[in-house]
């Protein structure tokens, strides 16, 4: 039942990679244990002290032992291994696999999802305490990071679909948990739909793609990408901006981002999981998995791809500068970043794509656990309630600064780097005025940062009641996602590989079939001046505009442009667009289909009953009544009236009855003289 | 021998019996007239067995038969003529009508 | 075991009729021994196709060969016989029949609708499970004609004797009428009217038979005609389209479904079950075991009209659910949704779309049947089934309020569960179907399909939201609702358990069906039939 393949690496010709031994064969625990814990957590989650959040925190430990093994492993040979099993073979030859893959963008992601999924889980340990149905709540937190493990670890298109599915039935109800508001419950049924929409071509782009070459293997895919296979190439410019519009869901792109602001509607350690590790992060994945679709055969799909990676960018991004929740700026926030992977992925860039992929999940996720924090100080998610927590909450303060610095990208945080990647891959893949897009968006994100960053830490407090720094539990996370967040961008400095274990584009490398991504040999010292300084740019404005404290924190943030800024507060008018389509169609839509089969078909079929009743009526009145019945009774008259005359021949005499009988007998007797 | 003077007579009593079964009203004359053609038609079986002398005598058998058949007749016949003329006090056949319908 | 391969299949048949019997003997105050009768019977039948599997050999097997066959000679003056036999494609729906039989009499265990008489409810249930288990074994299609026919008695009593009592406008009707009588007539006659045409078919196709040699109903036979290319021209167009109205009403396939949603909210909670798990099926079985292997180019003719149709059903289904205030009257417009997609991998006449079409039997017999078990338990304790009345059932049944959303889930397609398999196969076998049918219509079907899980999703969290979530409405303050009964519970969690597994692991039910369907399209779509398709004949 279970197959391991070994399969060979190549970047520039095959490497060196071994098969992970005994941790590569095993590491399909770590896509189980999340489930286990779900089923513990059902089952005896209310018997625990923490309601089951041991159990979630377990399985992720447990987990997370498996993935830094395999990524140290990874870092200082290679690993490249995939054991799949059979769960189903169709006749001609197609089969469907369920198993993991162990290569370098597994492994990174593995390492993503346990690393930042256990952080967050604690955390939550912690931030969730006292709430309600705590144990529903780890429960889906745990099949969120199942759910995202499995579709890290898909070796094929098929178990990417099933954890992608489940990745969106876990943040829908994550998204819902206080369904009591049915707000909420709009918010996870908005999210819920948008990707299900987006799956549509996710699910298409997987047929069309997968019955090409008829193997819905992620392997067998890439390597006949690479040898421009001719079934694949004449389905490829389709299939890949299907597979495209599938991650435009999942990854929130313009304009399939609506869903991801409302989806703040959950607890905040959801939304930190959502926009860092999970969930956001499965578009890019899917994008990067089927790279050598894209850069062999779908190089047609590009440009639009790029244009959508770029409207996200900058667009989305300006959409945190009006937004009061603090998550809000968060997500709008992730949205661009996402815009900015986006990109870097469709032009070609794979490391430079998924290395912002990396840094970003440290630092958003701190950056969102930073904003639970403050929250729950404050029990309001509005900065207009907050302003001066920087005395009340230090740690807070300081871990928020640093990953808002990362990811403003200034020197030498991680967001630098990774971003100052992206930006040199636009270039070199000749994609000038995206790349000066991503500059502006650069000076953007800075701006709309610094501005969460005075609006909640600075200036004199604004709130109720009086905030302190919250427990243990929760600040420890917070440091522990900063020191990553400032750090990881070292991993990857163009041109510098760190003796014995490389850097983050060797590890990366590691994969079925050579991709032949670009990326930068050396640092471009005057790209990477014209990103830090949008970034400073973007500081110094925000700071003179929002850094002084005034009375009321509506009066600090009343930068309200015109036409720009009702834009910007009705969010391009998409939602209310979508909305009122959806909620205008849909609803007469629905209700004339109804009217249809109450009134027409099934109308059709009363006619055919009222019509075959009538028919009966008159088949009874008409032709039965009064046509075979009147025969019948016509016939009796008839008898009845010869009867009447024939009973006068009967007279009771006897010599009358004779006298005839011998009148019959003279007849029958002249009758036979005759005839003989 | 010649066999038509017994069919004559038959056929004159025969016709005797008709019309006395016609046209009397006498119940009594009645059954007489009965007998009578009976008898007419017993003549007529032995006249014509003593022409075709058949093997087992049919024609003689069947006289006898009727004879036999004629004595039960009259028997059970006067028997009823007996009972009416208890209950009627009349022999008279137009009176006796009961047989309608 | 020898005993077995001759009278297995005639036990499993036969042996719900004989408990029917035995039950009628018992006084029907007797409430205790005729539930345990009726428990045995099932789980005795069940056990029987138990051992079926066991027994059963996969793999390998060329189609229209059977195994545990019996073949007896009947009505000889019609060459009709008595002929059971089961193949890879019958098995799963055969063992999915007996199976949700144990759980309809579990769950009716203390679940009865007025006015009450368990023994004739048990009694008509055990008829029905005779009708339905026949069904999928005959291969006589006088027999089969029987079975199919079988079916319609019991329900209809259980839908017009048990049903909603609750008077009902009918548009084009003066007065009100009561649910369950419009219902029952409606479903009766329906289903009739297209027996009436499929009977038609079938003895066009005993006379025309002769013709190739001597008269005959059998299947197998026929099958083998078939394949030879026996029925061609408008012989079998008219035959095809004939039978076509039989099956296609009883699947139901747009627009012959509008006695579904009546008889299912008519319908008492185990007869919408027993409905929806099993008897939709027979049409669509019917499609792949007579009307595919006997007319196989008729079939081609025929198939984009009926891909047609079934994306109209999956579409309109999904909109019409948008549409309803009733529960149970949503879930039966999904089904409509639900056996478009089956029918949708029929009509593509490949194998993985018939392999589609028979997991999403098996899985829409178990998500669907568990939703009207849902549907009923909740009914009972509301008394309503009105969405607006409902709402916060989460609150007030936690662990109801969890299930309905796991197989609401499931009945969505969520990849990973049950439902998932059939549409996205049936999806896979539109894009590429058999050569020769209008690769257009069929890709088209493929995208509407798809777009049609976006609606059924839509309506699935609909009901959620309406039901489940919010806060429960004022009028249940101070109602106490007790939680899932152990009843329930025990009917439920094995239909809980088979939707993941059969999710996780669809081999369980392609094992069986593969190699069958694979030769079934061998068998009947050799080269020259589907060339002569392709040269426009």
């Amino acid at each position: 039942m279970f197959r391991n393949l070994t399969l060979l690496a190549a970047e520039a010709g095959p490497v060196n990679a071994g098969d992970g031994g005994w941790w590569a064969d095993t590491a399909g625990i770590m896509l189980v244990l999340p489930f286990v814990a779900f089923l513990l957590i059902l089952f005896f989650g209310k018997r625990m002290k923490y309601e089951g959040g041991e159990f979630a925190v377990g399985a992720l430990a447990i987990g997370l032992v498996w993935a830094t093994v395999l990524f140290v492993m990874n870092m200082t040979g290679g690993v490249l291994d995939q054991t799949t099993f059979e769960i189903a073979r169709i006749g001609s030859g197609i089969v469907f696999e369920l198993g993991w893959v162990v290569d370098g963008l597994s492994i990174m992601m593995y390492f993503l999802v346990n690393f930042v999924g256990l952080v967050v889980f604690i955390y939550a340990l912690g931030y969730m305490k006292g709430d309600i149905r705590v144990n529903n709540f780890f429960a889906s937190f745990s099949l969120f990071a199942g759910a995202m493990l499995v579709l890290v670890g898909s070796p094929n298109l098929i178990q990417m679909i099933i954890g992608w599915e489940g990745v969106g039935l876990a943040s829908y109800l994550l998204i819902g948990h206080y369904w009591e508001d049915l707000d909420n419950v709009r918010a996870g049924n908005k999210a819920f739909l948008t990707n299900k929409v987006a799956d549509v071509g996710l699910i298409l782009g997987a047929i069309l793609v997968g019955i090409a070459i008829g193997n819905f293997d992620f392997a067998a895919l890439s390597e006949a990408s690479v040898n421009q296979n001719a079934e694949l190439g004449a389905v490829a410019f389709v299939g890949g901006l299907l597979l495209f519009f599938g991650a435009m869901g999942k990854s929130a792109q313009f304009p399939l981002h609506i869903w991801l602001p409302d989806a703040m509607a959950g607890p905040t350690p959801v939304s930190a999981l959502m926009h860092a590790a999970t969930m956001v992060t499965a578009g890019i994945y899917l994008m990067a998995r089927m790279f050598p679709l894209f850069q062999n055969l779908a190089q047609d799909a590009r440009v639009y791809m790029v244009a959508i990676g770029a409207i996200t960018l900058f667009a989305i991004g300006l959409l945190a500068l009006v937004a009061n929740d603090i998550k809000k700026v968060l997500a709008y926030s992730t949205v661009s970043q996402l815009g900015y992977m986006m990109t870097a992925v469709a032009a070609g860039g794979y490391t430079a794509g998924l290395f912002h992929l990396f840094t970003h999940a440290f630092f958003k996720a701190l950056l969102f656990l930073g904003a639970g924090s403050v929250i729950h100080a404050v029990h309001s998610n509005n900065m207009s309630d907050m302003g001066g927590l920087r005395k009340y909450m230090p740690t807070t303060y300081w871990t928020f600064v640093v990953g808002s610095l990362a990811l403003a990208g200034i020197v030498p945080l991680s967001g630098f780097w990774s971003k100052d990647e992206i930006l040199a891959t636009l270039g070199y893949e000749g994609y000038t005025a995206v790349m000066w897009i991503a500059i502006a968006g650069a000076f953007v994100t800075a701006f709309y940062m610094t501005r969460a960053v005075a609006l909640t830490f600075f200036g004199e407090y604004k709130g109720h009641g009086e905030p302190h720094e919250s427990p243990k539990l929760m600040t420890r996370p917070l440091i522990a996602l900063a020191i990553p967040s400032a750090l990881f961008g070292l991993l990857n400095i163009p041109g510098v590989s760190i003796p014995g274990i490389g850097n983050f584009t060797d590890w990366l490398a590691v994969r079925v079939v050579a991709m032949g991504d670009h990326h930068p040999e050396g640092i471009n010292f005057g790209l990477a001046a014209a990103g830090l300084a949008a970034a400073l740019l973007g500081i110094a404005l925000g700071w003179m505009i929002w850094g002084k404290d005034t009375k009321t924190q509506k009066e600090r943030d009343s930068l309200e442009i015109p036409v720009l800024y009702p834009l910007l507060r009705r969010k391009y008018y998409l939602d209310d667009a979508a909305l009122g389509i959806v909620g205008a169609t849909m609803g007469p839509v629905a209700r004339s289909v109804d009217w249809i089969n109450t009134y027409v078909i099934d109308g059709i079929v009363n006619a055919a009953g009222a019509l075959t009743r009538g028919l009966g009526g008159f088949v009874y009145a008409i032709l039965d009544q009064r046509g075979v019945d009147g025969f019948v009774n016509g016939l009796s008259v008839v008898a009845d009236g010869a009867g009447g005359g024939l009973r006068k021949l009967q007279t009771g005499r006897v010599q009358q009855y004779a006298s005839f009988f011998v009148a019959g007998a003279i007849v029958l007797a002249v009758v036979f003289v005759i005839l003989s | 021998m010649l066999v038509n003077q017994f069919l004559v007579l038959s056929a004159a009593l025969f016709s005797l019996g008709v019309y006395g079964l016609l046209v009397r009203r006498n119940i009594v004359l009645i059954l007489l007239s009965v007998e009578l053609m009976l008898n007419a038609v017993n003549i007529n079986l032995i006249a014509f067995e003593s022409v075709i002398r058949s093997a087992d005598a049919t024609g003689q058998v069947f006289a006898i038969f009727i004879i036999t058949v004629a004595a039960a007749e009259v028997g059970i016949g006067l028997a009823i003529v007996l009972m009416i003329l208890r209950n009627r006090r009349s022999a008279n056949v137009d009176e006796l009508n009961l047989m309608r319908w | 075991m020898e005993w077995f391969d001759s009278w297995g299949l005639t036990l499993i048949v036969f042996l719900p009729l004989a408990g029917a019997l035995l039950l009628g003997l018992v006084p029907g105050d007797k409430e205790d021994i005729l539930k345990r009768g009726a428990l045995l019977v099932t789980l005795a039948a069940f056990g029987l196709s138990l051992v079926l599997i066991w027994l059963f050999e996969f793999g390998g097997g060329t189609y229209n060969t059977y195994q545990f066959e019996v073949n007896e000679s009947w009505i000889g003056a019609i060459n009709a016989n008595y002929h059971l036999g089961v193949d890879g494609i019958s098995l799963p729906l055969l063992v999915l029949s007996t199976f949700v039989m144990v759980l309809a009499v579990i769950y009716s265990w203390n679940h009865w609708e007025e006015p009450y008489n368990p023994k004739a409810f048990l009694i008509l249930m055990l008829i029905l499970a005779t009708g339905m288990n026949g069904t999928f074994v005959a291969l006589d299609l006088v027999l089969f004609f029987i079975f199919f026919e079988i079916v319609l008695l019991p329900m209809y009593f259980m839908i017009g004797v048990w049903g909603d009592r609750t008077p009902r406008k009918i548009p084009g009707f003066a007065k009100e009428i009561e649910t369950r009588l419009y219902a029952s007539i409606k479903f009766f006659l329906f289903t009739l009217f297209g027996s009436a045409f499929m009977l038609l078919g079938f003895l066009a196709l005993y006379f025309k038979s002769g013709e190739f040699g001597e008269r005959t109903f059998d299947i197998v036979q026929l099958t083998e005609l078939g394949a030879m290319g026996s029925f061609t021209g408008t012989f079998a167009f008219l035959v095809f389209g004939a039978m076509f109205l039989g099956f296609a009403v009883k699947v139901p396939m747009w627009p012959f479904h509008t006695w579904l949603p009546d008889a299912h909210t008519a319908a008492p909670t185990v007869g919408s079950v027993l409905l929806a798990a099993i008897l939709l099926k027979l049409g669509s079985y019917a499609f792949i075991r007579i009307s595919i292997p006997i007319l196989p180019e008729e079939a081609a003719n025929w198939a984009p009209a009926i891909a047609i149709l079934a994306v109209i059903g999956i579409i309109y289904g999904s909109l019409a659910c948008l549409a309803q205030t009733d529960m149970k009257r949503l879930i039966a417009f999904s089904s409509v949704g639900h056996m478009g997609f089956v029918m949708l991998g029929i009509a593509t006449l490949t194998d993985i779309g018939i392999n589609a079409a028979i997991i999403g039997m098996v899985a829409h017999g178990l998500i669907t049947g568990l939703l009207f078990f849902l549907a009923g338990s909740m009914s009972h304790r509301y008394h309503t089934r009105e969405m607006d009345r409902l709402g916060g059932n989460m609150k007030l049944m936690p662990v109801m309020g969890g299930i309905l959303a796991f197989t609401a889930m499931a009945s969505l397609g969520l990849p990973g569960l049950a439902g998932f398999w059939g549409e996205f196969m049936a999806l896979v076998g539109s894009y590429n179907p058999l050569d020769g049918l209008p690769l257009g219509v069929f890709r088209t079907s493929m995208v509407l399909g798809a777009i049609g899980t976006v609606l059924t999703a839509g309506y699935m969290l609909y009901m959620l939201q309406k039901v489940n979530l919010g806060e429960p409405k004022a009028e249940w303050d101070g109602h106490e609702f007790h939680d899932v009964d152990r009843w329930e519970m025990t009917a439920w969690v094995p239909l809980i358990i088979l939707i993941v597994v059969i999710g996780v692991y669809p081999k369980i039910i392609f094992e069986s069906t593969t190699d069958t369907v694979v030769s079934l399209i061998d068998t009947v779509f050799g080269s020259d039939v589907t060339a002569s398709i392709s040269s426009g004949g």
